[in-house]
This record gives structure tokens, sequence and C-alpha cells, in this order.
């Protein structure tokens, strides 16, 4: 049957693909048949496979979003003022193409590449090639294979070796027409000892449209790259949204995961670890009304010595539902491997739900390794603790749950993004108690 | 003060406290000692407002209102302070983002306007030397990582700054090195004042050393069962609570 509405989507690709980029490079074109092949015998995930149980996707196969033909007429000002960060590199992207003049990409120090994916593939096509699909196959999942039968544009970056880069680089993702289709796939490839930010910021107006991206990061030995992830899209979307990882020996790789949008949201952060490599993933999610926002972590520990620490914490509200993935894997070889996974999550509503499910896969002997789960209501202790610091119970029960929200918010150390996160936050929950002028 | 008349106050179904009564003036400071179990903490936690402690039988006035009926923020407001035994930790919410929520919650309740920023980190700071607190731990987590120490000078720092008429010190010297000890005491010392009165409830004799109470009471089986001056507690220091709750036995 998934086959059947499948092909709702593979029907509408001979339409679509002219206007796709890398039109004359045949090894992309073998990419995209073999993409459009894969997705097509299955179809979108569905919640038989164990990976997809708690999310059910079919939604997407009653509409047909379509890849938007021409970029963007539409006035974007608004958008670009409140979410493109003045200190950063900043590519954008409207309904899924990239827009060079809203783009900000002066001053870039030599040798570092941050141009649009197709951009790339004109300039730069072997270092695509030798990358793409390199950090994730087509055999993941069908969102992996449809985005890249797909994908329409993108963010690439390159840092080479030895650079640190003094300012983060932003790729600003915003959707303003309805029933759009944007497909955009980003390669991020940070070479040898080099240090480098870089935040997707996904945003779009109040329609129905589907954002499906993939987003492969290679990081070098040694290297040092936080990643940011901001999605605040419509709560009318849908978003599916991939990070892959490979990291080589020494590299230190953060990830922060900011939840917020979408009717219904997926998030995958996989990551590989080479020796002594340090993988930090940190997420927030947030949902209200009946928002559905599902986070899956992956991490596969291949070699010894490795550090991994996920940190993911959820606020559901209403009849949100939340859903918690994660998995940590430490193949035979990788002796000595830390791994500590903790998920926590504050229901304020009965009709509120949280599926946790945190899995420890362990082939190696001397490692240490453990993990958390809590699901629950405010601390008694704490509220009444505030309570006997004059603060009402109403306003205690606001600050705290803020306050549990604010901590992964705090851990971002660029100001003007933790400013913008801040304010997504602010907006979404009763703000009695929680004074911004004091923060 | 505060008028403690036959209380009786039972956890379920079990009596802990079994008809205290006792008489603090402005400007006094009381210590309560006891051994585990006789009822100290409970008795300050049912004068701070905690939930699940039922008043069977008694009164509690304080400032001519009876306290038992009040939320536990608004007798906060009213100026009842408990300096907590164990702290609690708040992580997401700064000390300093917490002294102005509780300082403007009490301005408002008697009507006043909110804290003009400049005066309230003027007044902070000044209090924070006081206490030889780093100013860093103002923008840090209410206790979160703090040492027991750390903890317990952070308690009367916020007593200091929202400037409480009862101060109910619950185990203040639990946990605390000699060092940490005296910086608290002097603390304490400093608000001491003829409007301003002081419940310290502890085990050993060793705070009252610092502080200096007015009158020493001592708890047993849920009972005062002997009150006097700051000689008392030498001599429970020397002979222990056991001959005081035979008595009671008895």
């Amino acid at each position: 049957m998934s086959a059947v509405i499948a092909s709702h989507y593979t029907a509408d690709y001979p339409s679509i693909a002219p206007s796709l980029p890398g039109q004359n490079l045949p090894w992309l074109q073998q990419l995209r048949s073999d993409a459009l092949q894969a997705f097509s015998a299955k179809g979108f995930p569905s919640p038989r496979e164990e990976e997809w149980r708690y999310t059910n996707v079919s939604g997407i196969e009653k509409k047909l979003f379509s890849v938007s033909a021409n970029q963007a007429e539409s006035d974007v000002a608004d958008w670009l003022k409140a979410y493109q960060l003045p200190d950063a590199w900043s590519v954008v992207l409207v309904n899924g193409r990239f827009s060079a003049e809203l783009s900000t990409l002066g001053g870039l120090p030599d040798g570092v590449s941050v141009i649009s994916l197709a951009d790339a593939l004109a300039t730069q096509a072997d270092l695509v090639q030798s990358h793409l699909g390199q950090a994730v196959s087509l055999s993941e999942h069908s969102f992996v294979a449809f985005n890249t039968a797909w994908f329409s544009d993108g963010l690439f970056v390159h840092v080479p070796s030895k650079l640190v880069l003094a300012k983060p680089i932003q790729l600003l993702h915003i959707v303003t027409q309805a029933d759009v289709l944007a497909t955009t796939r980003n390669i991020i490839i940070v070479d040898e000892s080099s240090q480098a930010n870089v935040i997707e910021t996904f945003v779009g107006a109040d329609n129905a449209y589907l954002t499906a991206a993939v987003t492969e990061v290679f990081v070098g030995q040694n290297v040092d790259l936080t990643l940011y992830k901001m999605q605040s899209e419509s709560e009318k979307a849908y978003h599916f949204g991939g990070i892959y990882i490979k990291q080589d020996r020494d590299a230190r790789f953060t990830h922060h995961n900011f939840a917020f949008g979408g009717l219904l949201a997926r998030s995958d952060i996989h990551a590989d670890l080479d020796n002594a490599s340090e993988c930090v993933l940190n997420g927030l999610y947030l949902g209200v009304k009946r928002q559905h926002i599902d986070n899956h972590t992956r991490i596969n520990h291949l070699k010894p010595y490795g550090i991994s620490r996920v940190t993911y914490k959820g606020v559901l509200d209403d009849k949100a539902r939340g859903v918690f993935q994660g998995r940590v894997i430490v193949a035979e070889d990788a002796q000595k491997t830390d791994s500590q996974m903790n998920n926590r999550n504050l229901l304020l509503s009965v009709d509120a739900e949280v599926d946790t499910k945190p899995q420890l896969e362990i082939y190696a002997d001397d490692v240490k390794c453990g993990h958390g789960v809590t699901v629950g209501q405010l601390d008694d202790k704490s509220v009444f603790y505030l309570q006997s610091r004059c603060i009402d119970e109403e306003t205690a029960r606001n600050m705290l749950t803020f306050a549990f929200a604010n901590e992964m918010v705090d851990k971002i150390s660029i100001k003007s993004l933790h400013d913008n996160v801040l304010e997504q936050v602010l907006a979404r929950f009763p703000q009695q108690g929680v004074d911004k002028e004091w923060l | 003060m505060l008028s403690i008349k036959n209380l009786h106050v039972s956890v379920g179904d079990k009596p802990i406290l079994k008809g205290i009564n006792l008489e603090i003036k402005a400007g006094e400071i009381h210590a309560i000692m006891g051994p585990n179990g006789s009822g100290k903490s409970t008795l300050s936690h049912v004068l701070s407002g905690k939930s699940g402690y039922t008043v069977t039988e008694g009164s509690v006035t304080y400032q001519g209102k009876d306290l038992i009926e009040m939320a536990p923020d608004i007798r906060a407001r009213e100026g009842v302070f408990l300096a907590f035994q164990y702290p609690v930790e708040i992580p997401g919410v700064s000390n300093v983002y917490l002294l102005k929520a509780a300082l403007n919650a009490i301005r408002k309740h008697h009507g006043e306007s909110e804290v003009d920023a400049m005066d309230f980190l003027t007044l902070v700071k000044e209090k924070v030397r006081l206490l030889e607190m780093d100013e860093k731990f103002l923008y840090r987590a209410v206790n979160e990582g703090f040492s027991g120490g750390e903890k317990k000078r952070n308690e009367i720092l916020q007593m200091a700054i929202l400037e409480p008429k009862l101060c109910i010190l619950d185990e203040t010297d639990s946990g605390l090195d000699i060092d940490a000890l005296k910086i608290v005491s002097e603390g304490v010392n400093s608000l001491r004042s003829p409007e301003r009165s002081f419940v310290m409830v502890t085990h050993y004799q060793r705070l009252l050393d610092y502080i200096k109470p007015d009158y020493v009471h001592v708890l047993a089986h849920g009972q005062i069962v002997k009150s006097g001056g700051p000689e008392l507690a030498l001599e429970l220091e020397e002979k222990g609570y056991s001959w005081l709750e035979e008595q009671v036995a008895a």
C-alpha cells in the first residue's frame, strides 16, 4: 500500500527533476536515480519500522508537497530581521532555493567555502562527490533516499585545516509558500585542527509544507565543531531533519538541537566516532497543542577512548507528544568508551505524552556507560523553596518550567543565537513569573 | 512577634508535636535544641508552611495574625524566613534572578513599586561582601553545584537582602566547617536588631558559641521539656539529652 502512495511523489518526480541542480553530472544523476528507486520501493517510513514506531508520517502522503519552481518573490524581510544573525556569515534558502542577494558572505577567510550546494556542484564537484552520501547511506531510511533524489539546493561548507573561524556560519531556511516541498542537502567539511560553529535555522510561514533536510558533517582529526539547530517551523508543517556526523580521531563535535516547531517534526542525529573522539548531543523539545516532536540520537563508538554525552530535555503541554529514542552502540573494538545518556521530561498536562527509549548496545567489555530517564511533574521541594522565598505557587511553577528549559538554552555560547532561542522559549510557555528583563 | 499555643502537629496519623507553647518577643533569639526525632525540624517546617503536616490542635499567632492560615509565600512576604537545613538546587534560575523576584514580591505585597535596578545591585553587592562571597555566585544557578558551606551562606545572603522579621534557622550549622560557621554566624549577628527575632533549631551547642541566644528550649518527644538561658546549652553539651528524655518518659 505504501508503494502506491509513494508513487504519488514518484509520479511527480519527472516534472521536478529538470529543475534540480547537477544535471550535467552523471555520477549525481546515477545517485539520484538509485535514490528514487530506493524511495519508490518503500515510500515514507512506516511505524512498523522500529525506529519510527512512535511517529506516523502518513499525513505527508495525504498531500502532495511540491518543489518550488522559483525561489522567492515573497517578501522575507521580516524573517531576516527576526532570524538572520547579525554576527554570522549566512546562507539563506527561501522555499528550498538559495538566494545570493539575501545571504551575507563577505569577508570569509581565504580557502574557506561557504556556498550553496548548487554552486559547489558547479565549482568543486569532486569534493562534493567524495562526500555526498558518505556520512549516511540511502538504506538508512527512506527520508534519506527521498532527500537524495529530490534535493533542490543546500549549504556547502568547507573549512581547510588549521583555521579558527571568527564568526559562526548560519543556514537560514525559510519557507514562505504553502504546500512547498523544501528538500535541502547540506555538506559540512571541517579539516584537521580547525574550529567552527554552524547554525541551522528552520522557520516558515503559517502554512502546511514539508521540510526534508539532510546534513552530512565531516569532522576532521582534532577538529572542534559545534553545530546548532533551531527548528521553529510553522505549527502546520512537517519537518524531517537528519544530521549524520563522521568524526575522525580526537575530533570534538557538539550539537545543540532546539526542536520547537512543526505539526510533526523529526530529527535524527547520528554520529560515528573514531579513536578518542568526543561527541556531545544536547537537545530541548517543547511541544504544545497537538504537536508531535520526535528526536532520534545514535552514537556509534567504533574505536577506543571515545566520549559521548547525550542530554535531552522535553516539556510537553496540551495534547503534545514527544518522542526520544537514543541509541548508543559500543563496538567490540571500542574499549574504554565513556558514555552517558540522559532524557528528562516534564509533562504539564494530563493529555501530554512522551515515549522515551534509551538503548545501550555494548559489545566491548571495558567501558563506562550509563543512561537515565525521568518523566514527571515539577519537584515539590523546589516549588516550596521558591514559595518560602515569597514567590506564589503559580509563578514558582512557571519559573521552574522555564528554568528546566532554560538550562539547555544557557549552553549556547553565541550571544545573538542565545537571545533568539530564549525568545522562542518565552513565546511558548506561560510567562508570569519569568521576567525577561532580568534574565 | 510569635506566639505558639498548645501546638499539636501530625504527619499522617502520627503525632509529632504534642502541645508546644512558646512566646517570642521582638529582638529575641531562641534556640530550640533536642535529639534527633524530637520534632525540631517539624516545628520549623510548620512555621514556614511546608505541606504534609496537619495542625490538629492549638494556634500559631504571628504579629497578631493566624500564621497557619497563610500560604507559605504570604508568610514569607509578611517577614517569616526559613533558612533551610538542605537548601534546594534550582538549575536554570540564577541567584540574582531569585533575589530580585523575592524582593519585588515583598514590595508588591506592601504596595510598593519594584526595586530600582541600580539600587538593587548596590544592595546585593554590599551583602555579598558581608558574607565574603564571590560576586560570581550571583549569576550562578541557585545552589547548583554549591558546597554545603556555600549553600548555607547563600541562605544567609537571601536573609540579609529580604530583611525578614522572624528568621528560622533550621540546623544552619550542619555541614559547616569552622571557617564557614564563623562567616555565617557573623552574617546572622549583623542582622540582629530590636525588631527582628530568631528561632535557631540546632542539635549541637556549637552554633550557640557564635550566636548567643537569649533563651534555650529543649524539645523531646514533641514537647518542650526544659527552658532556660544560654547556660542550659552548656549543661546539655556536658550531659547530653538522655537525662531530659528520661524525665519525659517517666
